[in-house]
């Protein structure tokens, strides 16, 4: 069989198993956030926490437990990893440094698993469990939330509030995150990624050279890292390390883990706002740029670009053989469609359409499927733009799913948009105007600005993936990295949450002979075009100046 | 009194960040860890591969098959180039762009360092000879690097090729259920095999 073929085929049995949880991992994540009753387990959780569950929240109750929930997490999450040396499990590692430990809480707290850091040679098992990999968790928990709120927005008629952000964040980890991550551990486990506590085994190699072969909880992690979009590896590798991807196949469940609950996401739109068509059109225009994004950077990198690669005759640098290019390539393209990060090839050393396609898909926002929750209120909002886009055309006023946007809600909806870019350009333009800044670039040239540009991509998107060769774990690039991080999750909460609360207060305006219907095509098309146009014309000028330079030279 | 509010927010923040931690961050691990070590205890541990009891290497974690020197040993198939010279402690990748001229000089070091090694034409010496992995451990090599390698390690060895080469294919995966991923040969599977049949 041709690689060619083999490679459609791998995408084939994905898209096959996506299609094939959708609807009901969809319609169970609905009955999720829309019943009414709590399982004995939540029940203790509440009492020991002092919420009273069935007290719903006005927009700004749910935005300040969202918050301090997080900041909370930063909190302990830097003090684990500042003590670590004093507490048990350290595997020998030492305290972690303030502007590293800063980074890194924000950056799992903000399910962005950006690592400064090099895993085996930083963290502890004890960080590594009971921090980063609680914060795996707790991150997507906080994301699904948030997005639930917003489609509870366009739902609920005439209402104050939103829900019970607690009650959302408790039973998105104990009726979703936490059994689908005992499923996908078990997986994992048995198709070889380690799980154990030694902190690994030293010995000497077959030609007698001492190998340090390491250890830890690492399936346990890669089961939530993957299906909640987070991306931190145990190692530094991350899933191209053998212990985290020891198998083809295994990578292949570790993409559709990552892309399972996004692609899920819509069917839960549709049904909670009770017309599971609109969930259709979402969920066809996430499909529709992924696709187009993955034919195009699978045909790239079929084409060994670049002088170095050419002289190679692949490119093959910063690539596993059991995986090979199509499986790699289907990785990095998942991982930047989605919030995650994790890779299974190394991005720096992807051909240059290669490397331009996945810092592509993070200056997409991260909506074709996007993080786990992020992905679908990102979308959600872009549905607001092109209605709006729509109705300038028309001279009507804009409405979605009979909700009226009027001057306060596309002003929100505007900031959100404007939010992400202007983190990236403003923190590259930064990077690039200091030697704090530009001293960490591996490669010279045009492709030494791209590694700054995809790192503040990663950052502001939530990503965490990196063009590996910026040299990121430094004081500038550690607090620089770690308040664009912070930004780039936060405001858009603010934004999203406050969009919901206007939503939620309004009636719903009756369908009429001249409302823009948004299941069909014609608005798939349109708010596929939106999504483009924004994110065209905003990264161009720079986008020519690093990837694209580098292309044509 | 919203200050008052977000006080009692962050106590129950921070009471569910515990419970989150103790069931989250302990129980769940801890409980994967009880059923890897009891269902697959060889897998958990890493897929150690011992000789004669004892251990030389972990099945999924590649190693260099050089001497003290640093010299390739033409007795052993030999691994990919590695950005972290198969130092377990220290995975990843080189990083270089597409255009970087350390890059291409690498390649064109590498391939002329096989080629001559290998007794072989530069033409015919494959990528993933001259590029380093993702890992650092890539424990395999594209069958058409084991290939080459074949007359060199016969030569070594004092037996006929295709001694070597039955070896080779006793080491090949094919793809995964036929078509995921890519063929790949287990270098250090096969240098054991190697030791084993025809002797250290």
């Amino acid at each position: 069989m041709s690689a060619t073929v083999a490679g459609w085929l791998q995408v084939a049995l994905l898209v096959g198993a996506l299609v094939a949880v959708h609807r009901p991992l969809g319609d169970w994540m609905a009955r999720v956030f829309t019943g009414q009753r709590h399982n004995r387990a939540e029940r203790v959780v509440y009492r020991l926490v002092g919420v009273d569950a069935d007290a719903e929240q006005r927009w700004p109750a749910y935005l300040r437990s969202v918050l301090v929930f997080s900041l909370a997490g930063v909190l302990l999450l830097y003090a684990l990893q500042r003590l670590q040396q004093a507490l048990p499990l350290d595997d020998g590692m030492s305290a972690v440094e303030p502007s590293s430990a800063w980074n890194t809480a924000v950056s799992f707290v903000t399910n962005t698993n950006w690592q400064g850091y090099a895993g085996e040679s930083t963290m502890g098992s004890l960080v590594q469990m009971a921090g980063l990999a609680v914060q795996n968790f707790l991150s997507a928990a906080v994301g699904l939330a948030v997005a639930v709120a917003l489609v509870r927005g366009f739902a609920r008629t005439r209402s104050g509030t939103l829900g019970n952000a607690w009650v959302d964040i408790t039973r998105a980890v104990t009726r979703i995150l936490l059994p689908l991550s005992v499923l996908a551990a078990v997986v994992l486990v048995l198709g070889g990624v380690v799980q154990n506590l030694s902190g690994g085994t030293d010995l000497a190699t077959l030609a007698g050279i001492t190998q340090h072969i390491p250890g830890g909880p690492v399936a346990s992690q890669e089961a939530i890292k993957q299906l909640g979009t987070n991306g931190g590896g145990f190692f530094n590798a991350n899933s191209a390390h053998p212990f985290e991807g020891p198998s083809a196949w295994i990578s292949l469940v570790e993409v559709f883990l990552l892309l399972a609950i996004p692609f899920s996401l819509p069917r839960t739109f549709g049904r909670m706002v009770g017309d599971r068509r609109q969930g259709y059109a979402v969920v066809g225009v996430m499909a529709g740029l992924a696709a187009a994004s993955l034919a195009l950077a699978t045909w790239a990198q079929a084409r060994a670009g670049g002088a170095a690669l050419q002289l190679a005759g692949a490119a093959a640098e910063g690539q596993e053989v059991r995986f090979g290019g199509p499986l790699s390539v289907l990785f990095g393209t998942a991982t930047t469609l989605t919030s995650t990060g994790a890779v299974n090839s190394m991005h720096d050393s992807y051909t240059p359409t290669g490397g331009l396609l996945v810092l592509g898909n993070m200056m997409l926002g991260e909506v074709a499927p996007g993080g786990v929750g992020s992905g679908l209120y990102g979308l959600l909002v872009l549905a607001l733009v092109a209605v709006f886009v729509a109705g300038l055309m028309v001279g009507r006023t804009p409405e979605y799913l009979g909700k009226k946007l009027g001057r306060r809600e596309m002003t929100l909806a505007s900031l959100y948009v404007l939010t992400t870019p202007a983190l990236v350009l403003v923190g590259t333009a930064v990077a690039m105007s200091t030697s704090a800044g530009t001293g960490s670039m591996l490669n010279a040239g045009p492709h030494g600005l791209s590694e700054v540009l995809y790192a503040f991509t990663s950052a502001a998107n939530n990503n965490g993936s990196a063009f590996a060769g910026l040299s990121a774990n430094t004081t500038f690039y550690n607090v620089a990295l770690g308040l664009v991080m912070a930004l780039g999750r936060f405001l858009p909460i603010v934004f999203v949450l406050a969009l919901a609360g206007r939503l939620a207060a309004q009636g719903h305006a009756p369908v009429t002979a001249g409302t823009l219907p948004t299941h069909r095509p014609l608005f798939v098309g349109l708010l596929t075009a939106v999504v483009l146009v924004v994110v065209g014309l905003t990264y161009l000028p720079v986008l020519s100046l690093g990837p694209i330079a580098e292309g044509l030279s | 009194m919203p200050a008052l509010r977000s006080g009692r927010q962050l106590v129950a923040a921070v009471r569910l960040l515990l419970v989150a931690t103790v069931v989250l961050g302990i129980g769940y691990p801890l409980a994967v860890t009880g059923f890897a070590q009891l269902v697959a205890p060889g897998r958990a541990d890493g897929s150690l591969v011992s000789v004669d009891g004892e251990v030389v290497g972990s099945a999924l974690v590649g190693q260099a098959f050089t001497d003290a020197a640093g010299d390739p040993l033409p007795q052993y198939f030999q691994s990919r180039p590695s950005a972290s010279g198969y130092d377990g402690a220290a995975s990843g990748g080189s990083n270089l762009g597409p255009n970087s001229p350390d890059l291409a000089d690498l390649v064109a070091a590498r391939r002329a360092a096989v080629a001559a090694f290998d007794g072989v034409d530069p033409g015919d010496v494959p990528p993933d000879a001259v590029t380093a992995s993702a890992s650092g451990l890539d424990p395999d090599i594209s069958p058409a690097y084991a290939a080459i390698q074949v007359d060199r390690v016969a030569a070594a060895r004092g037996v006929a090729p295709a001694v070597v080469r039955q070896l080779v294919d006793d080491a090949t995966a094919g793809r995964d259920l036929g078509f995921v991923g890519a063929p790949h040969v287990r270098v250090l599977e096969l240098n054991l095999a190697l030791d084993r049949e025809l002797g250290r």
